[in-house]
């Protein structure tokens, strides 16, 4: 559903913030990025989401090459980035054309989160959890193939992070899209994904491709788990250590 | 499209609940603001009436009074005042609307920005009245060059204010609208103006008030009516409770017009998530 080749970013700065990545996600998997900052995850999310075009290498989404934003994803990001004057049902029907056009898939969408309730909240009415909930109704409300997730719970207190991870499996489970997640958090990327991928520093290759065999919802006391977060922990140590360029 | 802005209903505007505790506190506290004004103005009147104040350079407050009675009376005091008043509202639509349109080309765009900005920003370092004889020999001591120069100094704060809140707008917002795959047109209408609404209002609110103030610039020189043409018959005629009859005039038509401005725009920028919306709205 996702397939990098070979893909590289190098900003006008000169900067070079992703450098030859293949990566494939298959339909309906979760897949989670992880590495120390600098690694390029959330550019590599960015140029999936058409919000960046790669300088080597193609993006596609779909069976399509990556042109610019397009229906194809929904994205939320670390902050909810809401409207602050529009009620959270006009927010969710933000991305939607005609604007007013499908009112149920809206409601839809909003009950999915657990917000049935707020429609007519204005965002500073909302809590963090809440608001980020909104966002993830946002993106979904058209259903989009793909789902990308930049470090979307990282703002959140750890009571509210683990509570919305939980959340958005469920939510997930409605349709099942196809997802990536960048985070730099281990447990929340072997809580929800079905692959973690370890990035290499500043930037590199892909250091580590870790399956994660394990049914849903995952317990974090799991010995297997926690061979995982090991395992995990062992290949970003090590990129980490590379990463020290001195 | 409904939306953009969901104006409140008028009964739900913020801050306008009277059978609540809030509301006997506002008045409270708009009681205590009378203390220090209604005493100046006692001791005024008994300084004038004990002769410690000279009655005919600072005439006291009652005088003032039956000054402005009379004025109403004779009808002079509508006329100046709405001469004035039309004056103002004509300057600051013609300079708001002005100030709106470029400020938006020179917010959005870059390109305009560096086209455009450099060279208003050299013309607002140009003290505004500097151009009232120019203005008056293009177009005449009529109402032509009053409005005009009442346009030129509401423009200049509602451009910039505009012009500066377009282009601080948050960019994550922005992101989500090309995430969207907005066009140029759809962020502008969907994103940066609704954000930079209540940015703007402060703006408009600016440019009323030099407008009030470049009113009476523009009375001075020659009106045959206006609150400006009663300051100075009021000085000609060695007459301070006409002068001061008048500045009473403009405080009071400058604080109902920015309250009614006030009251517009607050009904567009409810959302904020502000410390406090008293200074928006007092």
């Amino acid at each position: 559903m996702i397939e990098l080749t070979g893909v590289s970013k190098r900003y006008p700065s000169g900067h070079l913030a992703v450098s030859g990545i293949d990566l494939r996600v298959e339909r309906h998997e979760i897949v989670a990025l992880i590495g120390p900052s600098g690694c390029g995850k959330s550019t590599i999310l960015r140029l999936v989401a058409g919000l960046d075009q790669p300088t080597a290498g193609q993006a596609q989404v779909a069976g399509h090459r990556v042109e610019g934003p397009d229906r194809s994803a929904g994205i939320v990001f670390q902050q909810p980035r809401l409207m602050p004057w529009l009620t959270v049902g006009r927010n969710v029907a933000f991305g939607l054309d005609p604007v007013d056009g499908t009112p149920t898939a809206t409601s839809e969408v909003i009950d999915r989160v657990g917000l049935g309730a707020f429609a007519d909240a204005l965002p500073r009415e909302l809590s963090g959890g809440m608001a980020q909930r909104v966002a993830i109704a946002r993106a979904l409300v058209t259903k989009p193939p793909v789902l990308l997730l930049d470090e979307p719970f990282s703002a959140l207190d750890a009571f509210t992070r683990i509570d919305l991870q939980t959340h958005l499996l469920e939510v997930w489970e409605w349709y099942q899209p196809t997802t990536l997640l960048v985070t730099h958090d281990i447990d929340e990327a072997l809580v929800l994904a079905d692959r973690v991928i370890v990035l290499g520093g500043t930037p590199g290759p892909i250091r580590a491709d870790i399956t994660v065999d394990l049914l849903r919802p995952r317990s974090r006391s799991d010995p297997e788990f926690h061979r995982l977060q090991d395992l995990a922990m062992g290949e970003l140590g090590r990129s980490r250590q590379a990463y020290q360029p001195m | 499209m409904t939306d953009t802005i969901t104006p409140l209903p008028e009964s739900e505007t913020p801050g306008e609940d009277p059978p609540s505790k809030e509301g006997r506190r506002r008045l409270r506290g708009a009681g205590v603001g009378l203390v220090v004004p209604v005493l100046a103005l006692a001791l005024w009147e008994v300084g004038a009436l004990v002769g410690v104040v000279s009655t005919r350079l600072i005439p006291p407050p009652s005088q003032i009074g039956a000054t402005l009675v009379d004025l109403a009376v004779d009808g002079d005091l509508w006329t100046h005042s709405l001469a004035t008043t039309l004056r103002v509202l004509a300057g600051f639509v013609l300079g708001a609307v002005g100030g709106t349109i470029l400020g938006a080309a020179t917010g959005v765009s870059e390109r305009f920005q560096s086209l455009f900005d450099p060279a208003l920003q050299a013309l607002r370092n140009i003290p505004s009245i500097a151009w009232t004889p120019l203005f008056i020999l293009w177009f005449g001591i009529f109402e032509t060059s009053k409005v005009l120069m009442i346009a030129l100094g509401v423009f200049f704060p509602v451009y910039l204010t505009f012009s500066g809140a377009i282009a601080t707008v948050d960019r994550g917002l922005v992101e989500v609208g090309r995430a969207y795959g907005f066009s140029s047109a759809r962020l502008i209408r969907r994103i940066l103006f609704p954000a930079s609404l209540p940015t703007y209002v402060i703006g408009l609110r600016n440019g009323l008030g030099l407008g009030w103030m470049f009113v009476v610039a523009a009375e001075f020189l020659g009106a045959s009516e206006g609150l400006g043409y009663l300051l100075v018959d009021g000085q000609q005629t060695g007459r301070p409770a006409i002068i001061i009859s008048a500045i009473f005039m403009f405080a009071l038509l400058g604080k109902v017009t920015d309250r009614l401005l006030t009251s517009v725009g607050v009904r567009f920028t409810y959302w904020q998530d502000g410390f406090t919306r008293r200074g928006a709205t007092a």
